[in-house]
């Protein structure tokens, strides 16, 4: 399948029948298959007239305890924010997909990692932070896509995919299976009508007391820290023995593992972690790999963003070094290989 | 191996394998001494198109037509006047990559008149057992009527491109057949010929009639060493 469908195949096989969005290359093809598959099963497919209408339209609908579900690609998930950080405050679970093109501003249709930054730390306004998934392949993106709706209603927040346009527009055979059958996380609080029967419920995001809003944050922030001890995600390739160990997330973690297995038959010593979440970043592995090795080699389709997650988590033990590319080019993996030999030749 | 004329028209569903079956027609009728130029007329896929392997094509020989826009951050659908040369080459072969789906096949109907006016054209329709929303004989028979309807164009026969790219076995070929035999026979039309991966065809050339291996052209970037 073409890893938009997939994407779009996954939300339903994970019991997703809401699903809102609005055109935008490169992901244009998870609404169009949406549109053709929902009407068939009895969801609704709703193309609304903006970006901000769809994701204003997802909180509608999460508030009833539905899965739903939004994909737009950057400048769209730009115009997104304010009703993400809606979702966030008051305490929603809902699916975002963002498949990254260039930026900033309208930027161009070609891949990137350019909203790195955007996803894992300042998705809207004010304290909060949302699951944010990373995957490599369309495999795992329809993996992943079941993961996120089940953590998303685990811990009562969005949840991201955060693909880019070479995986979203890729062909790879894939294997979808169905998670109905899984038991539905029960949503207590949902608006679904007391029918007399109990007190009604409240989906909100606005507080008119001060205290009322600070405690409300610091409970969400202290389901983080769970979140950030128990969902860390992260793959670990050659990295046992690696003087060189490159962090990579996405499409260009598979050029990063391209390059590694180039370097490796040439004799060098590297390995790569691939972080699978963004957030919670997998600091873990990064702290554990950084006493063995003897530096790190970040690789993104940006100017460098992640790269500032990786420099927290190895903490000055060794030096931290990036390779990217931006604007919608993607590194090849001679351009990697090349700077690998130039750091481990420097290292010598 | 089936008779190819000089006029040869690719289209099919998104994705189904219409750009790396082209690449291989087209290196496969030039090694057999024809002149030929490739169009890329896909006008709705921004990635993974005949425009990206410019390169493979020119060290081959073969002629690249494309969009001028192709490969670039603008997203119009424009065509280049180039193309319009391409109806009267008397001295060579013509393959023309079209878009996925009705969508892709629109930009072709921009040329139907010119099409139709000319003798032995050939509109292949791709299929592909195993993509998503085409899995049954009915619905890729559909999507073709979908396609000749935005192309008012009629297809002359089907290729049966049934694959999984690396993974597909020679079970997942011969598994495809009676798909593939059933789509043409819905269609009235003839099933031209099969496409295996060229690593199959010692395997599979008893097996299935009018077996075309194919070499894998489109890749993706990290299967690239540079």
């Amino acid at each position: 399948m073409k890893g938009n469908e997939a994407l779009a195949e996954a939300a339903i096989q994970a019991g997703c029948r809401h699903f809102f969005g609005y055109p935008i290359t490169p992901q244009t093809e998870l609404a169009a298959y949406m549109s053709k598959r929902m009407p068939k099963i009895g969801g609704t497919y709703l193309q609304a007239e903006s970006e901000i209408a769809a994701i204003n339209m997802v909180l509608g609908a999460a508030s009833a305890g539905v899965r739903a579900m939004t994909s737009s690609s950057s400048p769209g998930i730009s115009l997104k924010g304010e009703g993400i950080s809606y979702i966030a405050g008051s305490d929603l679970p809902a699916l975002i997909i963002n498949v990254q093109r260039g930026g900033p501003g309208l930027g161009g249709i070609q891949p990137s990692q350019a909203d790195y930054w955007q996803a894992t730390k300042a998705l809207g306004h004010g304290d909060f932070q949302i699951l944010v998934f990373a995957p490599s392949t369309v495999q795992e993106m329809v993996d992943l896509v079941s993961d996120a709706f089940d953590l998303a209603d685990t811990y009562r927040m969005p949840a991201m995919i955060l693909a880019d346009g070479m995986l979203g527009q890729m062909m790879e055979p894939v294997e979808i299976r169905s998670n109905e059958h899984k038991k539905p996380i029960e949503k207590p609080w949902a608006t679904t009508g007391h029918q007399n029967k109990r007190v009604h419920n409240v989906v909100n995001s606005l507080y008119l007391q001060p205290k009322d809003l600070e405690r409300l944050v610091r409970e969400r922030f202290a389901r983080y820290e769970v979140i950030k001890q128990k969902e860390q995600r992260a793959e670990e390739y050659l990295t046992e023995d690696a003087d060189l160990v490159l962090v990579a997330y996405g499409a260009s973690s598979r050029v990063a593992r391209s390059a590694v297995n180039k370097a490796r038959e040439q004799g060098f010593k590297v390995g790569l972690v691939r972080p699978i979440t963004l957030w919670p970043f997998p600091t873990d592995v990064l702290q554990k790999n950084a006493k063995t090795a003897k530096g790190f080699l970040c690789v993104e389709m940006s100017m460098g963003q992640m790269v500032d997650d990786v420099r927290l988590a190895v903490n000055g033990a060794v030096p931290v070094d990036f390779y990217g590319r931006t604007g919608g080019m993607i590194p090849s993996p001679a351009e990697i290989l090349t700077k690998m030999k130039e750091i481990l030749g420097g290292a010598q | 191996m089936p008779e190819f004329g000089n006029f040869i028209i690719v289209c099919g569903h998104y994705g189904c394998g219409k750009t790396n079956f082209s690449m291989n027609l087209a290196v496969r009728l030039t090694e057999e001494g024809r002149k030929v130029t490739m169009v890329d007329l896909d006008l709705v896929n921004p990635y993974f198109r005949t425009s990206d392997y410019a390169p493979v094509l020119e060290k081959k020989g073969i002629r690249l037509v494309a969009p001028v826009f192709a490969h670039s951050n603008l997203d119009l659908p424009a065509m280049p006047a180039e193309i319009e040369t391409v109806f009267s080459i008397r001295d060579g072969t013509v393959i023309i990559d079209v878009g996925g789906d009705d969508a892709g096949a629109t930009a072709l109907g921009r040329y139907a008149g010119r099409i139709r006016e000319m003798e032995g054209v050939q509109m292949l329709y791709l299929i592909n057992r195993y993509r998503a929303l085409t899995k049954s004989p009915e619905e890729a028979a559909a999507l073709l009527r979908e396609i000749e309807t935005a192309c008012r164009l009629k297809a002359t026969g089907v290729v049966n491109n049934s694959h999984l790219q690396n993974n597909t076995t020679a079970q997942d070929v011969e598994a495809s057949m009676d798909f593939a035999r059933r789509t043409a026979e819905l269609l009235s039309l003839p099933l031209v010929l099969t496409t295996a991966p060229r690593r199959l065809q010692e395997e599979l050339s008893a097996k299935i009639p009018d077996l075309f291996p194919v070499d894998r052209y489109v890749t993706p970037p990290w299967e690239v060493m540079g």
